[in-house]
């Protein structure tokens, strides 16, 4: 699996991010145990201190937790995994909405515009 | 986590020019540290004075609170900028004399490293290509088992493919007890792996900062702000 980590930001955050990406998709589901820093930096090619960073970081926000003799596993609160996805979600709306601001649609021209393509869309598959 | 490498006020002279001006400073272990800066800007030279090639003009250099000698080479693995070895020897007789040289040597690690980059242990260094021959000293530095490793232009002559099984292999075969010290103008293809960078320009430290701080800070790759700092 693909990496892609980009070279402007902190690497750690990447990650982060990639995790929860891979949580949300159900690439890792609630319950499952997460390879060892040391073999996902190894796939990532990152510095294993950099994946143990970021693994201390989902366990700060209760993403994932830590069994002291087997390893690391992805919590099971499927609530809070639900939240993680809106969040994410709201996160992509905001980022659309600020991109067509740039090109200058405000929000209900962009809104209308989105109704207009969704429409088209389906109208061209059927 | 420990103090490897400590100097204070290092200085090395050529004659008048001043190759290594009042360097200070410290490698903790469990680092993965870069040592950037533009050609001549004294990288080498510390990097010599760190191995006992050179000594300095002044100043002093500890490593693990010992002065460079003897115990000191015991535990830094060192990848010199040009080769040492033999050219007629082959491969497997360099892997025994590392194997006789250093007590923490693995020649099963060198052995299983050359079959993955399908280098032959039976040939002989001379007739191997520039790239190849690098593989071969990165594979016998990265063999041992060391607290410091440093590597000056691990990866300049290697293709990209196998510069990341180059930089696969530092990560798999470093423990997170022992530091990496990498000097190399390829800032872009290692500074994922790097904890920490040190620039140096004229002798001096100019900037000695964690990647991630450098990101968040200024918003740029690495690669990025040396290309800033060191404008031309």
């Amino acid at each position: 699996m693909a990496w892609n980590l980009t070279s402007d930001r902190p690497v750690f955050i990447q990650i982060i991010e990639k995790l929860k990406l891979d949580i949300i998709t159900g690439v890792y589901k609630p319950g499952d145990k997460l390879p060892s820093v040391r073999d996902l930096a190894g796939e990532a090619a990152v510095n294993p201190n950099t994946m143990q960073r970021a693994f201390s970081e989902l366990e700060r926000d209760g993403l994932v937790y830590t069994m002291r003799t087997s390893g690391r596993f992805i919590t099971e609160d499927i609530t809070m995994i639900q939240g993680l996805k809106e969040q994410m979600a709201i996160n992509a709306i905001a980022e659309f909405l600020s991109n067509m601001e740039r090109l200058g649609f405000n929000k209900e021209d962009a809104i209308s515009l989105l109704n207009e393509t969704v429409k088209e869309g389906t109208s061209c598959a059927q | 986590m420990c103090t490897i490498v400590s100097c204070k006020d290092l200085t090395k002279k050529y004659g008048k020019k001043v190759a290594v001006n009042n360097l200070n400073l410290e490698i903790k272990s469990g680092h993965i540290i870069g040592l950037l800066g533009p050609n001549g800007s004294g990288k080498t030279t510390f990097i010599k004075i760190l191995n006992g090639l050179l000594t300095p003009t002044s100043g002093e250099l500890l490593v693990k609170q010992l002065p460079v000698g003897i115990e000191s080479k015991k535990v830094i693995s060192y990848l010199p900028d040009q080769t040492y070895l033999n050219m007629n020897k082959r491969v497997k007789d360099v892997i025994d004399y590392f194997q006789a040289f250093y007590a923490d040597f693995d020649s099963q690690k060198a052995y299983a490293m050359l079959a993955d980059l399908q280098i032959n242990p039976g040939d002989r260094l001379k007739t191997m290509s520039k790239g190849t021959k690098e593989k071969v000293q990165l594979i016998l530095v990265m063999s041992r088992k060391a607290d410091l490793y440093v590597l000056d232009e691990p990866i300049a002559g290697v293709d990209p493919a196998a510069r990341d099984y180059i930089l696969r292999t530092i990560l798999g075969n470093y423990d997170s007890s022992a530091s990496i010290l990498i000097s190399t103008h390829l800032i872009s293809d290692i500074e994922n792996i790097l904890d920490q960078v040190i620039f140096i320009k004229n002798g001096e430290i100019c900037l000695d900062k964690s990647v991630d701080d450098i990101r968040m800070e200024e918003n740029k790759s690495v690669d990025a702000l040396f290309r800033e700092v060191f404008k031309c």
